[in-house]
């Protein structure tokens, strides 16, 4: 009878697996056509009728539930009229609606507002809905997901939410959702009676950076209007003014780090708009006013790039960066050859005569491109943020422009020092008609000089057209700032660029908080003229007998 | 002992001869008497009537050819390209355009007796310190002197005892346009923010509508510039011209000779900030707006354009080249707006590489010298 029974358990259990197979197969898409059914309820549904529906559907298991239930909460959830099918809507209250298939989660054309009908949800609705997706969300495969969903929870802490999270936490395995957890019970927990669990709970919190929570323990120490605290126990307000303050300094520190970060991706921009005109400027001793627009015409090779190739956003960005540099760089040879060369040792004059080139380069675009901007799509891998923690995000487009203008400083560099054409135009730039008895082509040096700085303006105008909008006076904005840099740094000296750039970034974005943005930006013109009064020759200058030359 | 310096310069430099500047002098004089003329006696339906339109175009390019006269004065003779002259321009027409606005009084659309529209819009209860004194023309006047000159003597003193040059000197006056634009434009600055001053009522009484008000202003346009132009001659053919001269040519042998060369820098830097600043004093009541746009670098760097064009280290060919590049700009971007960039670089480009000297150098020396 025992073995019997054992046998027939395994028989059960095969039976089981058996049936169970086949939905494992079809786990894409468990029942499509039940899903769509048990939705298609909720057309005719009571509030009452509706929970439960909401409980059936979150048991399918259907890989577009999470999706589809919080459509539902945020009042996207459309039937359309005419065949009474369900739809997502991308936003609600738009016109016309953008529709979105609940199966497939795909794009699925759009009707106009008039054409659908929402489905409606009350208070008590909600709360089910939001229970129901922390709990859908809480058991996710994806530790991503489940630390969203504890953070989501975290904001407004219930019964059942505070139990929820007490179920996951026995089971919790990946050490970030584990702490958010842990915040979540001790947020909880300062509402206990036990003046010791509260204790305990400040002293987990204390390690949080978070402003939610910090404000939270704040509210500890509030007064109330009859003068009592809200907090009687004094040994735990003492605490909990302890941990605010331990918080609010790590939150101060986190927020300079972002602050020097939002510095050092400006001075990026600065170091990327000026190591083209370093060259340019400040080894051959040409004032550049088209580089400007040299970038612009990365800027519009983005574009013609990205229109080329519809399809493929992402590569497209990568694509453009050498059709950028070509173009910029060939437009840069022909007008060495055909007018700076005419001009070298007269600076000013080179100013005059790439100023009447920068308008004919202006124009050409606005003819071709009409004079309203331009929008260059950014890839998806460029949008969002890297979250470090509660009290710091680092937006990846920022990031990417501090890697980008690395690379191309880093590149550069290693052109100028390690190859052929590098050590030309390093001895060109120190001794010009000792570079020419050496036999080496200086014409030529100095056509592919101008070349490569030129590229480098239209690589920079790669990375400016994610920034900023494209049109034919891209240039002209940031014309001024490069100058700036590349004297402030130090004519001639990439470094002094690159230091250059990035410390007026910083000093920048320091600044803002307290003055502004414009005012900020005042402030550091006004610093670099006073500056260049003490160094007149910038922070690296130039030094032997090529500085002495006029 | 006069004779002989004079024959010295001649030797010493071709064109400063002053052929040109008579002939400049009057046209000047022609304009002045005919402008009045062909508005007020020829009857309007008459096809040589002046019209008040042609009449503020007229006063602008005199303005513009007064600030290339005084970028010439220093570029041309001194050596100093300043890329931030029409911060000075923009400075002397601000201080105008404050007077014009304390004129407006009661007429202005929020009717407060003292403060300017725009104050009124922003909610501020009371006049700024720095607006007092403005209601008095000559106050107003002073200070449209005196701020320009202070600027560009602060500016000018750090700069030139620092020994900053060339093209340094030349980016930190951009810097500095740049600055003091973004600074106008800060509704907080109480210059009207993003849109300045506009919505002139009178100047002195005299209605700025009116035609007779256009033609005297032209008038006035006409003799500061024609008396700039005198004062100009008059600094570049004495002694401290020949030490501009040879702190242009070689700085530091005029410095190792024993000349403060940077007192003479400074104070003809001075000087011409002065004169651009008569310039915008002079343009805003004639335009009836000034606002941040006016300090824009582009504008700088244009106006030093007008000067290569024209010819630099001539004085009548700044003047000249600023009236020509305009009166251009005025037909193309009328007639072929799509050409006029084109026209303009291609201009620009063809100057610096096959006129050096401006379209002035076209003219042989020997009917431009004496």
């Amino acid at each position: 009878m025992k073995q019997l029974s054992k046998g027939s358990q395994w028989v059960l259990l095969l039976i089981a697996l058996c049936g169970a197979f086949p939905a494992l197969l079809k786990s894409q898409s468990p029942n499509d056509s039940g899903f769509i059914a048990t939705l298609g309820e909720l057309r005719e549904a009571s509030y009452s009728d509706k929970e439960a529906i909401v409980e059936r559907l979150s048991k399918s298991g259907h890989p577009s539930v999470r999706a589809v239930l919080t459509g539902f909460l945020e009042d996207r959830l459309y039937f359309r009229n005419s065949d009474q099918k369900m739809f997502i809507v991308k936003t609600a209250d738009a016109d016309p609606l953008e529709l979105i298939d609940p199966l497939t989660l795909k794009a699925a054309g759009s009707a106009s507002a008039d054409s659908m009908t929402k489905i409606g949800s009350n208070n008590g609705l909600r709360r089910v809905l939001r229970t129901t997706i922390a709990h859908y969300s809480l058991s996710s495969p994806d530790p991503a997901v489940r630390l969203d969903a504890v953070r989501e929870m975290n904001k407004a802490l219930d019964e059942p939410a505070i139990a929820m999270l007490r179920e996951r936490a026995v089971v919790e395995k990946d050490a970030a959702v584990k702490k958010e957890i842990e915040t979540g019970l001790a947020l909880a927990a300062l509402d206990s009676s036990d003046a010791g669990e509260r204790l305990k709970a400040i002293a987990t919190l204390r390690g949080s950076v978070s402003q939610d929570v910090r404000n939270r323990l704040a509210a500890l120490l509030d007064k109330g209007s009859d003068g009592s605290y809200a907090e009687s126990n004094e040994s735990v307000r003492k605490a909990a003014a302890e941990a605010v303050q331990h918080i609010d300094s790590w939150r101060n520190f986190y927020s300079g780090v972002e602050t020097l970060f939002f510095g050092l991706s400006l001075g990026s921009v600065l170091v990327l708009i000026a190591i083209g005109l370093a060259i340019t400027f400040g080894v051959m001793g040409v004032i550049n006013m088209a580089h400007g627009e040299l970038m612009m015409l990365g800027a519009y090779t983005t574009y013609v790039v990205q229109t080329l190739m519809p399809g493929h956003i992402g590569l497209s960005i990568l694509a453009a960066i050498p059709a950028a540099f070509l173009i910029a760089g060939l437009t840069g040879i022909l007008l060495e050859r055909t007018v700076i060369r005419f001009l070298y040792g007269r600076p000013l004059e080179t100013l005059l005569a790439t100023f009447g080139v920068s308008l004919i380069l202006q124009q050409s675009v606005r003819s071709i491109f009409s004079a309203l901007n331009r929008s260059v799509v950014t890839p998806d891998w460029m949008s969002g943020s890297l979250r470090i923690n509660d009290a710091l995000e680092i937006t990846y487009n920022r990031l990417y422009i501090v890697i980008f203008t690395l690379i191309v400083f880093a590149l550069l560099m290693l052109l100028l020092r390690r190859t052929r054409i590098g050590l030309d135009i390093r001895a060109v730039s120190q001794n010009r008609s000792m570079a020419k008895a050496m036999g080496i082509r200086t014409e030529w040096v100095d056509a592919m000089t101008f070349g490569l700085g030129s590229g480098i303006a239209g690589v920079a105008g790669v990375a400016l057209s994610q920034l900023t909008n494209v049109g034919p006076n891209l240039g002209q904005a940031y014309i001024i700032d490069s100058f700036l840099v590349v004297v402030f740094g130090g004519v001639g000296n990439l470094w002094g660029s690159l230091i250059g750039g990035m410390s007026m970034g910083i000093v920048n974005k320091l600044l803002e908080p307290y003055a502004g943005a414009v005012l900020a930006k005042i402030f550091v013109l006004i610093g670099l003229i006073l500056f260049i009064q003490i160094r007149p020759r910038g922070l690296f200058p130039p030094t032997g007998r090529a500085s002495e030359d006029k | 002992m006069a004779q002989e310096t004079r024959e010295n310069i001649t030797l010493w430099k071709p064109s400063s001869d002053d052929r040109g500047g008579t002939w400049f002098l009057r046209v000047l004089l022609l304009l002045a008497v005919m402008v009045p003329v062909l508005n007020l006696l020829v009857p309007t339906s008459s096809g040589a009537h002046l019209s008040v339109f042609g009449i503020t175009i007229i006063g602008k390019y005199l303005c513009y050819g007064m600030l290339a006269l005084a970028i010439d004065l220093i570029w041309g003779y001194c050596g100093i390209l300043s890329l931030g002259h029409a911060a000075f321009f923009s400075l002397g027409g601000y201080a105008m355009g404050m007077y014009l606005m304390r004129q407006i009084g009661t007429r202005g659309v929020y009717g407060d007796p003292v403060l300017p529209d725009f104050m009124v819009f922003l909610n501020w209860k009371s006049l700024p310190w720095f607006w007092y004194g403005f209601n008095h023309f000559a106050f107003a006047i002073l200070m449209m002197l005196f701020i320009p000159a202070l600027l560009a003597f602060v500016f000018g003193w750090f700069a030139f005892r620092s020994r900053v040059t060339g093209v340094y000197f030349s980016i930190i006056t951009q810097a500095l346009t740049y600055a003091l634009m973004l600074a106008f434009f800060r509704n907080d600055m109480g210059f009207g923010g993003n849109n300045g001053f506009t919505d002139f009522k009178d100047i002195l009484g005299f209605d700025l509508h009116s035609d007779l008000t256009h033609v005297v202003l032209l008038v006035v346009t006409a003799a500061a510039l024609g008396g700039s132009y005198m004062v100009c001659r008059a600094i570049v053919e004495s002694r401290a011209g020949r030490v501009m001269h040879a702190i242009r040519d070689a700085e530091s042998r005029t410095r190792f000779l024993g000349y403060p060369v940077e007192s003479f820098k400074v104070w003809i830097f001075v000087f011409s900030a002065m004169i651009a600043a008569i310039a915008g004093a002079l343009y805003v009541p004639q335009i009836g707006i000034i606002n941040p746009g006016e300090f824009a670098p582009i504008n700088s760097i244009e106006a030093v354009i007008w000067v290569a064009v024209g010819g630099r280290g001539t004085l009548y060919g700044a003047i000249a080249g600023a009236i020509l590049v305009n009166y251009a700009k005025t037909y193309l971007t009328g007639a072929f707006p799509e050409v006029w960039l084109f026209a303009l670089g291609a201009l620009f480009v063809g100057v610096t590489l096959f006129l050096p000297r401006g379209i002035i150098g076209l003219i042989p020396a020997r009917i431009r010298a004496k």
